[in-house]
C-alpha cells in the first residue's frame, strides 16, 4: 500500500501525470476550473476520447485472437494451412464474424427474430445489466475522487440486498410505502457497511483497501448466516441459504411493460448519475471530497476535516453501491436473497469506475458499454459456445490500455498528447 | 508521504517514543479478548472434559492425551489472560511497548481457552489442527513473501491473487503435459513472473497507478484462466488437467518427533520449499548487498539513483523474483491434495496474502507468521465444524477477517510502509 496514514502517496505525487485516480490534475495540463468541461466534452477536447476508442478496439482485437486460438475449426484448418490456406482464412473469418454478430445480437439489436419489439429487446437487456454497474461504479468512483479505494463493493451490495430483502419479506405494507422503505433500507445498509472503512481510516489510519476487502468476507459470512437460519431470513421450511421471494409490493416496476425485463432500477441509476454529478461539481461537500482526494495535507491545512470527509464519502459511496444491491434483489433477481446475488458486480464496478475515469458521465458511458458486453457475452456463449469469461478479459484489457495512454499512442503511432 | 531521508529500520527496533495513544491500544485489545473469553463461561458454561490429542502413530514416544475439565480450565486461563493484560498495562504506563512474546503467550492461552470451551465433551486433534494450518497457509506464505519483496522495492503488488491463480493454472496444465509435478512447479513460477512482468510494464514503464494495475490484472487472470479452462481444459481433462501431485515426504528423525514432527516435517516438498523461501528472502533482504539496494530503492529511489543504483532495473528484477515466488504458491492449489484446476480456485487468497504483508509490517518473517495465523484460523473453523462447536460455522469462518480488521485498525495503524511504496520513479 502506498502509505498507512491518510496520505495517498500516489495522489500526492505531483510528478505523476496520467494518474487515473485523479484525472483532474495531470501535471502537464494547465489548471482549469473544475466542472466546466466535465465528462465527455473534455475527453474529446484533449484527445482522450480517441485513446478510449482505440483502447476498446485494441482489447477487442486481443479478444478476437483468443477466440481464434481456441476455436476448433481454426486449429483444424491451421494443421493443413500449407496445402489449403483458404480453408484457414475462411475459418478465421467465420469464427470472428459469428462471435461478434452474436455479441451484437445479444446486446443491441437481434435481426434473427420477427417484430420490432423482439428485435429491440437485447438493447433493453443491456440497459438492465448496465443499471447495477452504473450504480456500483458511481460508488467506487466517488470514493476514488476523495482518494479512497473502495474494493468493498461485494460486501456493501450483499448487506444492502439483504436489508432490502428483509424489509421486503418481513413487512406487509402498501407498495407506495413498502418499496421506498426497502430501497432506503438497502442504501442505508450499504452506507453503514462502507462507513466502517471510512471510520477506521479516519480514526486509526487503517488502510481502506484492506478493511474493505476484509469486510467483503465478513459481510459474506454474515449474510450467509442470516440466510441459513430459520427465523431470520431463510425461507421457512427450506434448507437452502435463500430467502422467500420478494412480494409484489416491493418489486421495482417494469419500465416497458411485462414483456421486457427492464425495470425502474435503470431510472434510479440515471438519477444517481445526476445526483453524483451535482454532488461532485456543484456542492461544497463535493469540493471537499475532491480537495481531500487531490492532496489531503493541503486540504487539512486549509481547514477541511479530512477524517470526517473520509467517513462522509464512504457513507455516500456505500449508499450508491447499496442501490446496486437493491437493484438486484428488488428488480433483477426477485426470487429471493442469496449469497451470490452480487454476481461479481462489486468488482466489475471497479473497472467501470476506472474506465469512466471516476466521473459520473464517464461512469454512465462505461456502465452502458460493460452492460452491453455482458448482455452480448451471454448470447455469444449461448450461440457460439464461447465462454462468457471472454468479457472479463476484454473489460480488463480496456481498463489497462485506457490507464496507459502513452502505450496506446505508441501502438497506433499517434502524436503525443495535446496539452490544451 | 514522508520526505525524510531515513535509513530503513526494521519495525521491531523502533524507538519507544511512541505516543501513549498508540501504545495503549495493545492492553485495551488484550483486555477485550480476556473479557470475551470470560463471558463465554459466564453466559454459556459447558460441562464435560475437553481432550487434546497430541500423538500420532509413528512418534518416537507417544504423548498421552491431555484431558482437562472445560469450565475450570477456562477459568484458570481467564485469570492468566488478565495477568498478561495487567503486565501490558503496567508496561504502557511506563511508556514501554508490550513485547511480542507476551502477545504470543497471550494468543496461545486465549486459543487454548477458546478450544477448551468450544470442544467441551470432545477431543481436539491438535496435530491435525496445526498440520492442516500449515498446509492451508502455504500459498498465503508464498504470496506474502512475493508481496513483501515487491513492496520493499517500491512496487505495490495487488496482483498476488492473479499470480497465485495463474500459477495454479500453469501448474495443472504443464504438470499434466510434462507428466511431472516438477514441470508444473516451474511453469507455475514462470506464470507468476509473467503476471509480475505485465505489472512492471504498466507500473514502471507507463507509470500507471500500481493499485489499479494490480486489481485489473487480477480480473484479467480470472477471465483468462476461466476462459481457457472452459474452452480448452474442460474438453480434454485427461491430457491437460490431471497432473501428478507431490506426495508427502517425511523427514527422517525430525518427522518422528512428537507434535512437531507430523506438523512441520511430514509435509510435501512445497512446504519445505516454503521454509527455505522464508529464510532465503529474509536473509537476502537484510544481509546482502542486493537486499540493501532493494530497500534503498523502495525507501528513497532518488538517493539510490544518486549513488548509482539503477532504480527501475532493480524494481523489475525484484518484482520478477517476487513473481516466481508467488507463482510457486499457486502450484500448491493444483499439485498437492486435489491435482486439478478449477475456475477461480484461489478464492481471493491473494488478497489475504496482501493483508498478511501489511499485518506483518512489510517484513518477510512477520508476514509469514501473519499468513500462518490466517491458515490456522481457516483450519480451525473446519476442525470445529467437524467437532460440532456451539458457534455457527459462518462466524468461525468470519474470524480471520475480523481479526485482520481489528489488527490493522488497532495494532498496525502506527506502522509505516516503505516510503516510496507505490510511487513510480522518473529520472530527472
Amino acid at each position: 500500500m502506498s502509505t498507512n496514514d491518510e496520505g495517498q502517496a500516489v495522489a500526492e505525487n505531483p510528478e505523476t501525470p496520467e494518474n487515473p485516480e485523479n484525472p483532474e490534475v495531470p501535471a502537464d495540463q494547465k489548471p482549469r476550473e473544475p466542472g466546466r468541461f466535465d465528462g465527455v466534452l473534455r475527453e474529446i477536447a484533449t484527445g482522450n476520447a480517441l485513446v478510449a476508442v482505440l483502447s476498446v478496439l485494441l482489447a477487442m482485437v486481443i479478444g478476437s485472437l483468443m477466440i481464434l486460438l481456441t476455436d476448433q475449426d481454426v486449429r483444424d484448418t491451421l494443421a493443413y494451412i500449407g496445402s489449403r490456406p483458404s480453408d484457414f482464412f475462411n475459418a478465421v473469418g467465420t469464427s470472428i464474424t459469428d462471435a461478434y454478430t452474436a455479441l451484437f445480437r445479444g446486446a443491441i439489436y437481434n435481426t434473427n427474430v420477427d417484430g420490432f419489439e423482439l428485435r429491440i429487446r437485447p438493447l433493453t437487456e443491456t440497459l438492465k445489466f448496465a443499471a447495477p454497474l452504473i450504480l456500483a461504479g458511481l460508488g467506487v468512483g466517488l470514493a476514488f475522487r476523495a482518494g479512497m479505494f473502495n474494493i468493498g463493493g461485494r460486501g456493501q451490495m450483499l448487506l444492502a440486498g439483504t436489508a432490502a430483502g428483509w424489509v421486503g419479506v418481513g413487512m406487509d405494507l402498501p407498495m407506495a410505502v413498502h418499496l421506498p422503505l426497502a430501497v432506503v433500507a438497502g442504501a442505508l445498509a450499504g452506507a453503514l457497511w462502507a462507513g466502517i472503512a471510512g471510520f477506521l481510516k479516519a480514526q486509526s489510519g487503517a488502510h481502506e483497501v484492506i478493511v474493505t476487502i476484509m469486510l467483503n468476507y465478513v459481510g459474506y459470512y454474515l449474510v450467509f448466516y442470516v440466510l441459513s437460519k430459520q427465523g431470520l431470513l431463510q425461507a421457512p421450511g427450506s434448507l437452502n441459504p435463500k430467502s422467500k421471494p420478494m412480494p409484489e409490493s416491493v418489486i421495482l416496476p417494469k419500465l416497458l411493460g411485462d414483456r421486457f425485463s427492464l425495470h425502474l432500477g435503470f431510472l434510479i441509476a440515471l438519477v444517481a448519475v445526476g445526483f453524483t454529478w451535482w454532488l461532485l461539481n456543484k456542492s461544497a461537500l463535493g469540493f471537499r471530497f475532491r480537495a481531500v482526494g487531490e492532496n489531503p495535507d493541503a486540504a487539512r491545512a486549509s481547514g477541511i476535516n479530512v477524517g470526517r470527509t473520509y467517513i462522509t464519502v464512504m457513507l455516500i459511496a456505500g449508499g450508491l453501491v447499496g442501490l446496486a444491491g437493491v437493484n438486484q434483489i428488488l428488480g433483477t433477481a426477485t426470487s429471493g436473497v442469496t449469497v451470490d446475488m452480487d454476481a461479481g458486480i462489486g468488482f466489475d464496478a471497479i473497472t467501470v469506475a476506472l474506465l469512466g475515469r471516476s466521473r459520473p458521465l464517464g461512469i454512465l458511458a462505461a456502465g452502458l458499454l460493460f452492460g452491453a458486453l455482458k448482455a452480448g457475452g451471454f448470447s455469444m456463449a449461448a450461440a457460439e459456445g464461447i465462454p462468457v469469461e471472454i468479457v472479463l478479459v476484454i473489460q480488463s484489457l480496456i481498463v489497462l490500455f485506457i490507464a496507459a495512454p502513452p502505450l496506446v499512442r505508441a501502438i497506433f503511432r499517434l502524436p503525443k498528447e495535446a496539452t490544451a | 508521504m514522508s520526505t525524510t531521508i531515513d535509513v530503513p529500520v526494521p519495525a521491531a527496533v523502533e524507538p519507544s517514543a511512541l505516543p501513549l495513544r498508540t501504545l495503549i491500544k495493545t492492553p485495551i485489545m488484550l483486555g477485550v479478548v480476556t473479557l470475551a473469553i470470560a463471558l463465554l463461561i459466564a453466559l454459556n458454561a459447558r460441562s464435560g472434559d475437553t481432550g487434546f490429542r497430541l500423538a500420532t502413530d509413528t512418534d518416537f514416544f507417544e504423548l498421552p492425551e491431555v484431558t482437562l475439565p472445560s469450565t475450570a480450565t477456562v477459568a484458570v486461563i481467564v485469570a492468566l489472560l488478565a495477568a498478561c493484560t495487567a503486565v501490558s498495562a503496567l508496561l504502557v504506563s511506563r511508556a514501554r511497548r508490550t513485547p511480542l512474546w507476551l502477545i504470543a503467550i497471550f494468543s496461545v492461552l486465549a486459543m487454548t481457552g477458546f478450544l477448551a470451551w468450544a470442544a467441551a465433551g470432545k477431543t481436539v486433534p491438535v496435530v491435525g489442527l496445526l498440520g492442516g494450518s500449515i498446509a492451508l497457509a502455504v500459498p498465503l506464505v508464498f504470496g506474502a513473501l512475493g508481496g513483501v519483496l515487491g513492496e520493499r522495492a517500491g512496487v505495490v503488488n495487488i496482483a498476488i491473487d492473479g499470480q497465485l491463480l495463474f500459477g495454479a493454472f500453469a501448474a495443472a496444465m504443464f504438470g499434466t503435459i510434462v507428466g511431472s509435478p516438477w514441470g508444473g512447479l516451474v511453469a507455475a513460477m514462470f506464470a507468476g513472473a509473467l503476471v509480475a512482468l505485465v505489472l512492471g510494464f504498466f507500473a514502471i514503464n507507463y507509470f500507471v497507478d500500481q493499485v489499479i494495475v494490480g486489481v485489473v490484472l487480477n480480473v484479467l487472470v480470472i477471465g483468462l484462466t476461466s476462459f481457457l479452462f472452459s474452452q480448452v481444459l474442460a474438453d480434454n481433462p485427461q491430457k491437460l488437467n490431471a497432473p501428478d501431485h507431490f506426495s508427502r515426504i517425511p523427514i527422517p528423525v525430525l518427522g518422528d518427533l512428537p507434535v512437531i514432527g507430523p506438523v512441520l516435517f511430514r509435509q510435501t516438498i512445497l512446504v519445505y520449499l516454503m521454509y527455505a523461501a522464508v529464510v532465503v528472502v529474509a536473509w537476502a533482504l537484510y544481509r546482502t548487498k542486493w537486499g540493501l539496494r532493494v530497500r534503498a530503492v523502495g525507501e528513497h529511489p532518488k538517493a539510490a539513483d544518486t549513488v548509482g543504483i539503477k532504480v527501475n532495473r532493480t524494481r523489475y528484477t525484484t518484482l520478477l523474483i517476487a513473481g516466481l515466488i508467488a507463482g510457486a504458491g499457486g502450484a500448491t492449489y493444483t499439485l498437492v491434495s486435489v491435482p486439478q484446476f478449477g475456475q477461480e480456485m484461489t478464492d481471493g487468497a491473494g488478497y489475504i496474502a496482501l493483508a498478511a504483508v501489511i499485518f506483518g509490517r512489510w517484513d518477510p518473517v512477520r508476514a509469514t507468521l501473519a499468513a500462518l495465523l490466517f491458515g490456522f484460523a481457516s483450519n480451525l473453523s473446519g476442525v470445529l465444524s467437524v467437532l460440532g462447536s456451539p458457534v455457527p460455522s459462518q462466524f468461525m469462518l468470519m474470524l480471520p477477517y475480523v481479526v485482520t480488521i481489528v489488527a490493522v485498525a488497532g495494532l498496525v495503524g502506527a506502522s509505516r510502509a516503505p516510503a516510496a511504496d507505490g510511487v513510480p520513479y522518473r529520472k530527472g
